[in-house]
Formats: C-alpha cells, sequence, structure tokens
C-alpha cells in the first residue's frame, strides 16, 4: 500500500503549540480510491486531513515533523510553494462554502486565478464540472443567480464542482456530509462514488456506516494516533485492536 | 391539596404581577428619550428650512442653486460656487481617502500580525479623536507653506482642504472596513486557499467583493463627514466664493462659509445662510439615504 500511494505520510507528528495533535503517524493513500479517516472527536482526523495540502499553515503555532509526500517528493520541504500544492491536492470542507457570488462565478473563480481568461473555455469548464458534479441539470438553467440561494446539499456539490474546475489530483474532504439532509448525503456519496474511479480521495467522516458504504480503505484513529488501517470491509468484520472494536460496536466515540 | 394547586397557578397567569408594571414604565421612559431626539431633528430641520424660506422664496431654489456670484453686500446669493467647492473638495479627499483607507483596513485584517494590528488600531482611532481644529491649525502651518512652495499661489485651496479632510474621515473607512472584512466568515479564506489561489488573489477576488457593502457604506458615511466638515476646511481652502474646476485654485465650501459669514450676517444674508444650509441637509440625507440603501441591499444578496 505504501509504495503504490500517490500521498503518503511517514512518521508524521503535528503539535499545536505545546499540544501533540498527532503521534508519529504513517499511512498511505493509494490513487484512484478512497480512503476514509475514522475516529472519536479530537482524535486527529482532521488535522491530518488539513496536513495533506498544508492549509494548518494558516494557524499559528502549528509545528509538524516526519513527511507527506506527493509522489515521492515531500510537501514540507522548505522549497515547496503551497499555491501549486492546493491546487493539486484541493479540500471540501464540512459546511459547504460557496463564494457570495454566482453559481457561474463559483467555478469559475479557480480556473480564473490560475489564469484562464477565456470566456468559452471558461463556460466549457463551469460546464464539465458540474456535469462530474452531478448538478449541472439542477443549475444549468440559472447560472447567474446567487450559489448561496442554492440548497445546503446543492451547495455542497457546487463546492466539489468549484474543486474540480481546477483539475486536482487528490480530494480530500472534510465531513462533506455532516451539514446536510440524509437525501443530499445520499447524493453527495453516489457523486464520491463516482469521483473515486479518477481521483484519490480521502475522506474524513464520524458516520461508520458511511465509511462502510464509500470508502475502500480505512484509517481508525484515536487521541492523536492511527489505531490501525486497512482494506474496509476487513477492518469492519475484523479489527485486531481493541479500541478500534469499542468504537466500531458503539463503546465510546 | 387539589384546591392549592389549582389556585397557584391562577395567581400567576390572572393578576399582574408588580414587576410588569416596572417593565411598562420602564418601557414608556425610554420611548419618550427616542421620542426626545426625534423631535430633536425635526425641530433643527423646520428651523433651518423656516429660517431659509424668505431668502428660498425671493430667489427660486433653482436661481439659488444655479446663480455663479456670491456677494452678500449686494444681495447676491448665488451658491454655485459652494457647491462645486464642496464637491470637489470632498472629491478630493476622497480620492486620497479611499485607496489609503480600505488598503490601511486589508492590511489590519488580512496581513498583519495581531501584534502590529493592535499597535496601529488605538492610533487610528486617536487620528479620528482629533479636534478639528487641530487639523486645521496643522493644514495652515505645514500643508498650505507646502503646497505654496510646490505649486506656488497662496496655498490655500481646494486641494488643501482635500487633503486635511482625508486623514479627517480616514479613520471612519478603515474602522468599518476593518470591522467588515473581518466579519467575513473564514469559510470564504479557506474555500480560496484551497483552491490554490494565492493571498492577494484571496482578497482581491473574494474578500474585497464581499465586503463591498460595508465598504461602500464607509465611503459614503465618510462622505457625509467630508461635506458637512466646517473648520478645517474654512481654515485652509482660502474660502473664495468663485466657482472653479482647479483643484490648486482657492475656494468656498457650504459649511464653510455658513461658519465663516454667520458671525457678522444679518437680515437677508442670514437667511441665505441657512438656505445654503438647508441645501447641505439635503445632500447629507441623501448620502446617508443610500448609506441605507446599500446596507440594506447587501444583506439580501448575501
Amino acid at each position: 500500500m505504501m509504495q503504490s500511494a500517490k500521498i503518503s505520510v511517514q512518521d508524521f507528528s503535528l503539535y499545536y503549540g505545546a499540544f501533540h495533535a498527532l503521534k508519529k503517524i504513517s499511512l498511505g493513500f493509494p490513487p484512484r480510491s478512497l480512503t476514509a479517516l475514522v475516529g472519536p472527536s479530537g482524535c486527529g482526523k482532521s488535522t491530518l486531513l488539513r496536513s495533506l495540502n498544508r492549509m494548518n499553515d494558516l494557524i499559528a503555532g502549528v509545528r509538524v515533523e516526519g513527511r507527506v509526500s506527493l509522489e515521492g517528493s515531500n510537501i514540507y520541504d522548505p522549497d515547496v510553494d503551497v499555491v501549486p500544492l492546493r491546487k493539486k491536492v484541493g479540500m471540501v470542507f464540512q459546511r459547504p462554502n460557496p463564494f457570495p457570488m454566482s453559481i457561474f462565478e463559483n467555478i469559475a473563480y479557480g480556473p480564473r486565478v490560475h489564469g484562464e481568461k477565456k470566456r468559452s473555455r471558461l463556460q466549457d469548464i463551469v460546464e464539465q464540472s458540474l456535469k462530474s458534479a452531478a448538478l449541472w441539470d439542477e443549475v444549468k438553467d440559472r447560472l447567474d443567480s446567487p450559489a448561496l440561494k442554492l440548497s445546503g446539499g446543492q451547495q455542497q456539490r457546487l463546492c466539489i464542482a468549484r474543486l474540480l474546475a481546477v483539475e486536482p489530483e487528490v480530494l480530500l474532504m472534510d465531513e462533506p456530509c455532516s451539514a446536510l439532509d440524509p437525501i443530499a448525503t445520499e447524493k453527495v456519496e453516489e457523486l464520491v462514488m463516482d469521483l473515486k474511479k479518477k481521483y484519490t480521495i480521502v475522506v474524513v467522516t464520524h458516520n461508520i456506516a458511511q465509511a462502510a458504504r464509500i470508502s475502500d480503505y480505512l484509517a481508525f484513529f484515536y487521541l492523536g494516533e492511527m489505531i490501525e488501517s486497512g482494506v474496509t470491509r476487513q477492518l469492519l468484520t475484523n479489527p485486531t485492536k481493541h479500541q478500534t472494536e469499542d468504537y466500531l460496536t458503539g463503546r465510546f466515540g | 391539596m387539589k384546591k392549592n394547586s389549582v389556585e397557584t397557578p391562577s395567581t400567576h397567569t390572572i393578576h399582574k404581577d408588580p414587576g410588569a408594571r416596572k417593565e411598562k414604565t420602564i418601557h414608556i421612559v425610554l420611548l419618550l428619550a427616542a421620542t426626545v431626539s426625534l423631535l430633536a431633528l425635526f425641530l433643527i430641520t423646520a428651523f433651518v428650512v423656516g429660517e431659509g424660506w424668505p431668502v428660498m422664496v425671493k430667489h427660486g431654489p433653482l436661481n439659488l442653486i444655479l446663480g455663479t456670484d456670491w456677494t452678500p453686500s449686494r444681495l447676491s446669493f448665488g451658491m454655485l460656487p459652494q457647491l462645486t467647492g464642496t464637491l470637489l473638495v470632498t472629491l478630493g479627499a476622497l480620492l486620497i481617502a479611499v485607496p489609503l483607507g480600505v488598503g490601511c483596513a486589508i492590511f489590519l485584517a488580512e496581513l498583519s500580525s495581531e501584534k502590529v494590528a493592535n499597535l496601529l488600531r488605538p492610533c487610528i482611532s486617536l487620528l479620528a479623536a482629533v479636534p478639528s481644529v487641530v487639523y486645521g491649525f496643522l493644514g495652515v502651518i505645514a500643508l498650505v507653506p507646502l503646497l505654496r512652495s510646490t505649486f506656488g499661489g497662496s496655498g490655500y485651496s481646494l486641494l488643501a482642504g482635500s487633503i486635511v479632510l482625508a486623514i479627517m474621515i480616514l479613520p471612519s473607512i478603515i474602522n468599518i472596513s476593518e470591522d467588515t472584512l473581518r466579519a467575513l466568515p473564514i469559510d470564504y479564506r479557506e474555500a480560496s486557499l484551497a483552491l490554490g489561489s494565492t493571498r492577494w488573489q484571496t482578497i482581491w477576488r473574494v474578500l474585497l467583493p464581499a465586503a463591498r457593502p460595508g465598504i461602500v457604506v464607509s465611503i459614503i458615511l465618510a462622505m457625509g463627514r467630508a461635506i458637512g466638515e466646517t473648520m478645517a476646511v474654512m481654515m485652509v481652502t482660502g474660502n473664495r466664493a468663485k466657482v472653479t474646476g482647479a483643484l490648486l485654485d482657492p475656494g468656498a465650501t457650504m459649511a464653510g462659509t455658513i461658519g465663516l459669514e454667520w458671525s457678522y450676517a444679518a437680515d437677508e444674508h442670514s437667511s441665505a445662510l441657512f438656505a445654503l444650509g438647508t441645501f447641505l441637509f439635503i445632500v447629507i440625507m441623501l448620502l446617508n439615504g443610500v448609506a441605507q440603501l446599500v446596507t440594506s441591499r447587501g444583506r439580501v444578496s448575501q
């Protein structure tokens, strides 16, 4: 799993000031598959996710040790520019966060900041991205209306479309369905199942049932440590560590 | 037992307890306070308009606004010099203060460390606390001689007024713009950065457009302040009541003229100053209306 990984972490530790939030994590994320990070609140799974495209850089007092390798090169090397890194490794957040602009402008934003100016090209990108995010049919007649008028589920798919428009290689999703109702959740899950044929996806989720439905690989975190990881079905039916079993059977969480 | 359990709640629901009466008293007192301020506004309006009325009727408001000659000794009250003077001074002040103020707000809200921001913010508040006569004084002592030696002429000019005003309105532009930027959800920044945009692209393409309603309001409020400012402007503009398009010419403003001539004006002259005040009042009310429209529209679209 480590050798063929698209992106992997090795002996990775992270501190918020004095707080040791991640303890020597080693984990690989295979290409064109979905890895779910699960565990109780505060276990470090979101922190790990945000380390994969250096979103943690925005927080003051964060210090890291170890490596995060994207296709072999360490993204924490001093000469790495986070801007192209984040274009390659994009992120969808817990709360849908469209910009206060039209649907079209939301999707066109990414390509625009990366230099695309031609209107016809932008139109193509917007249409393609919305189609890939299974949102095109719902919004094609109102691309100029404000994105914030969409429902929560539509907003989240819009955010995914916005991400796809910059042609990332890895998609990071931080509890992408936790703010959505069951029907919207189902739609986002369907979309994610479709996207994992093309992209390397890492999803943080609280929801074991969801992890079981959508993920190929699973990693279980507890108090900043990765307790175990493996193929989802195996890990769910046959956990080797007692913490994993306790969590899965609902003894804590 | 049964009797008690029925009676206890009923005394609570039916009879007014003393607390309710106290609430009502407080309500009335506060209502009165609100009425007083409303009444004050109404009285001021009525008084200013009433005092200016004779001149308005005699010359006609349009003639007053479009007249180019202001010579009180000949009872000639053309207000175009003051109108254009006010407009130019205000426009000049905004041209200087808006880029500077919004830039400073961006720096404070997005770029500077908390330490630096905490050092700068009190200084900006202090800028707002300096009395306007002191600004005028500084203008006369430092700015006017500088303009004189740089551009020639007397130095007393609309430009001098613009520069002094620009410094005076900076704090309100900075404060409101910074507050608006800070109030934007962190989500916008994260979403933008996570798409691989730079910090500057995030500020320029996402945060500034999102903060536009607040920034526009800050500019309009600053404009209101600039239009009404009397003392500092009066001290540095030269107060020559002549229509001019050149910022380096001396000129007069509406508020400045009122402040300057009030002490010796009598009869029709004094009425003319009130008419000038009425127009000033109308301009400022219109601006406030626009500010309110912008804020409410901003709220709807977000």
